[in-house]
């Protein structure tokens, strides 16, 4: 392979709300099996890009556990491998990561000790499938220096959290703004980047120097006009989580059944840590319409068009309507949940009733749990 | 120097033909069950739960699907520089080459593997049975009994002892006789073909009986060591255990994982049960979907009605087909509007729209009474059946059958079809 890989996963999210008390972004859960890394991760793998590192600093502890090993994802190999590369404190350099650009500069060390030529720079909260390697034969065919995958988005979509380009005819991006006021183009930015190895280290060691510290703000809108930067168009499904409506959608969108064919159905398969887990359970009074169950659970309800994730147990006569219940949450008897998020790990008092009225609802329920 | 204090050898080389069409291509240790699981499953996780991390294999019947699911023991942790899980097939040697011709001989034939590991103890398994169960537990009885020989037993009722080898143990629970299918018991007490040997023993047993043909555990091996007067000891063990050895026994099996609290729980934090798991995608309900009683594996999409039933990963229902007291294994695709009662349907079966498996009255089986019977309808792997069948009871179907091989889109109570492909 011609590339190495780096995951941008640092971030938490206000977006997130209460979600992202327990955990950065890049490690939510994610389509009833999966966390968000994992999306990249298996593009990372199935691109054959064999060496990775993933940027983590916010909350990164339920990050690193899902990434204790890299044998899913077939990264524990004698060539490349995974590398998760925390903020560490050095004589040189005591700060956390202060952006994007600051964490690769930090672990420049990464970048000059590989001998690939490009790197695949992918961030880790975004849902989609796509071999890097077509990306790269565009850049490469381009002549790019740098290419930015994106997507064109329909018009009533909030363009003003992303990256927004417009390209010429070509693909030329002509003009790049991050998080616009004016909206000028509804193609934005995936945040996939790819660049020559050692173009990337000057612009960082640059960057460094400068005191600037975002990739896309100090470096990639700074380079406009000074270097060729190309637009890849991506076609197919993308979506990033990275706010609590973005999120509950784009797991809904798993219930249609062509973004299932296409994730699910369709080689190659996403790829994450296995948990073992016995076989989904329906018991008597279950009733299931609509819905993504993951294994471990146990159904003793009413679950209606609803994602559940690994080991969720709904208690007799429970209501499940439009709603996510994450990870080991325990349901007791009558409940009743509508539109809402259900953390992981929660115990959900039994007879109690949670409806999102205005939007989504998250809830959080900490009971005590340990085992003796 | 190296050393492993127990290891275990595993014999998996066995075809379990009472399975009938569900071994024709594959060893009974690989036959799916409880919808993500295979056979072998059990006692391999049983190892590394026990922390016994080094097991040999012994395989000998259609490896292929075996040698695939345990690949390098990745699923239970036996991926280990030193020990982990180890395929043995018989090999050629120099003179004298031949097959695994019976347990103890499979055993004798990998004297230098279990050589390697310096170990005290030998653990011997099968992997025919469905069963959690603490090896480290009856190593601790066999060490503070000063056995030479540990034989796992099991409390039967005494009125279906003289199905089972039976063992007759004195008040500190040593194997005073042992009788193999006595039709008047003296006791309740029925081997379950796990034994620990202390290694020199079994060494020495072994290579002073080489040269019995067919050499055998419960034949020859444990009357040896009882003859020579070494302490020989039953170990009781008092949770589930079950044999699968029958279709019927293997579809009961399934079917108790359903019960609310079944007695073997797969939902237990600890003593976790591990696959290599075909697939880890969640499973989808359509709008029309009905299930009740049943386990279902990962993958699997449901558009019709599934009661009281065992499936596997990937298998799709058909809107308004209806599938009861049933085990569908993994990739199986059950059509539209079907009826299908009381089937096993092996990996990879497609059946089509509009049949109805599993109708009308119990007449016996023209290929093989004793082992399709109970009226079960039973599907090869990788079967085929075209749309608008009617299918009876105590039915075997194998193989990529067409409209044609249906005498007036029907196939009669006790009546096998196996097409090429579908061989027994």
């Amino acid at each position: 392979m011609r590339a190495i890989g780096i995951i941008l996963a640092g971030g938490g999210s206000s977006r997130m709300r209460e979600l992202s008390r327990k955990r950065a972004v890049c490690a939510m859960p994610v389509a009833g099996s999966y966390r968000s890394i994992d999306f990249a991760l298996s593009n990372m793998e199935h691109s054959r890009v064999q060496k990775v590192a993933i940027l983590t600093q916010f909350n990164s502890g339920s990050l690193n556990e899902h990434l204790m090993s890299s044998k899913w994802w077939d990264f524990g190999r004698k060539q490349g491998g995974m590398f998760v590369f925390t903020p560490s404190f050095r004589n040189e350099n005591s700060n956390w990561y202060r952006g994007t650009a600051d964490a690769m500069a930090q672990n420049l060390s990464f970048l000059k000790n590989s001998h690939e030529p490009y790197v695949v720079i992918a961030s880790g909260d975004c849902v989609y499938k796509l071999n890097y390697n077509k990306v790269l034969e565009y850049h490469i065919d381009k002549e790019a220096d740098i290419t930015i995958v994106c997507k064109e988005m329909p018009p009533e979509f909030d363009t003003e959290r992303y990256g927004s380009l417009r390209l010429d005819g070509d693909g030329k991006v002509l003009e790049l703004v991050e998080k616009p006021m004016v909206v000028r183009s509804n193609i934005i930015s995936c945040g996939i980047y790819i660049i020559r190895r050692r173009l990337l280290i000057e612009m960082l060691e640059k960057s460094q120097r400068d005191g600037q510290y975002d990739f896309v703000q100090d470096i990639l809108v700074r380079q406009q006009g000074i270097r060729s930067i190309y637009g890849y168009r991506l076609e197919s499904y993308w979506s990033n989580i990275a706010s609590v409506e973005d999120y509950y959608r784009t797991n809904m969108d798993f219930l249609k059944p062509e973004i299932r064919s296409f994730f699910f159905g369709e080689y190659p398969e996403v790829h994450s840590k296995h948990s073992d887990l016995p076989p989904a359970k329906y018991n008597i009074g279950a009733h299931i319409k609509n819905s993504l169950l993951s294994s471990g659970c146990i159904v003793n309800g009413t679950v209606e068009d609803s994602v559940l994730f690994k080991q969720v147990y709904v208690g007799n006569n429970c209501i499940i309507r439009n709603s996510i219940i994450l990870n080991d949450v325990h349901l007791g008897d009558n409940v009743y949940i509508e539109n809402c998020i259900v953390e992981s790990r929660g115990d959900i008092k039994e007879g109690s009733h949670h409806i999102g009225e205005d939007g989504i609802r998250i809830i959080v329920e900490q009971g005590e749990r340990y085992t003796l | 120097m190296i050393k492993k204090e127990m290891i275990a050898m595993l014999l998996a080389g066995g075809q379990g033909s009472r399975l009938g069409i569900l071994t024709a291509k594959m060893a009974k240790p690989a036959v799916s069950f409880g919808g993500k699981y295979r056979i072998i499953d059990f006692p391999l996780s049983n190892c590394i739960n026990s922390g016994v991390d080094t097991v040999g294999v012994l395989t000998q019947y259609m490896p292929l699907r075996l040698n695939t699911h345990i690949g390098i023991g990745i699923p239970w942790d036996l991926d280990k520089n030193f020990g982990g899980v180890t395929v043995l097939p018989p090999y050629e040697k120099m003179a004298g080459t031949e097959w695994y011709t019976g347990t103890a001989n499979a055993i004798y034939q990998n004297l230098a593997y279990m050589e390697q590991y310096n170990p005290d103890y030998v653990l011997i398994l099968s992997g025919d049975h469905i069963y959690k169960m603490d090896y480290e537990a009856m190593l601790d009885f066999h060490k503070e009994k000063g056995a030479e020989c540990t034989i796992a037993v099991m409390p039967v009722p005494m009125e279906e002892a003289s199905r089972f080898g039976i063992m007759i143990a004195d008040g500190d629970r040593r194997i005073t006789d042992f009788e193999e299918k006595p039709e008047n018991p003296r006791s309740n007490l029925a081997s379950m073909g796990i034994y620990i040997f202390s290694w020199e023993t079994l060494k020495e047993a072994l290579i002073t009986n080489s040269a019995q043909p067919g050499l055998d555990f419960g034949k020859h091996v444990i009357p040896y060591i009882h003859d020579k007067k070494l302490p020989l000891y039953a170990y009781e063990f008092g949770g589930y255990w079950k044999d699968v050895g029958t279709l019927t026994s293997y579809w009961q099996a399934n079917m108790e994982l359903i019960d609310i609290v079944p007695e073997f729980n797969l939902y237990e934090e600890y003593w976790r049960i591990y696959t290599n798991s075909v697939s880890i995608q969640p499973q989808y309900f359509g709008n029309a979907s009905e299930v009740e009683r049943s386990i279902i594996g990962e993958g699997s999409e449901i558009y019709g009605a599934v009661n009281s039933s065992v499936l596997g990963c990937n298998v799709v229902i058909g809107e308004g087909s209806v599938v009861k007291d049933s085990i569908i294994m993994h990739g199986a695709r059950i059509g539209k509007n079907c009826v299908l009662e009381k089937c096993i349907v092996a990996e990879g079966a497609v059946i089509g729209d509009r049949c109805r498996l599993g109708e009308g009255e119990e007449a016996p089986n023209e290929t093989n009474a004793s082992i399709y019977r109970d009226g079960l309808v039973v599907l090869g792997e990788n079967t085929t059946v075209p749309d608008d069948i009617i299918v009876g009871k105590n039915v075997l179907i194998a193989g990529q059958t067409r409209a044609e091989n249906y005498s007036g889109g029907h196939l009669r109570s006790g009546r096998s079809l196996v097409l090429e492909g579908g061989e027994l």
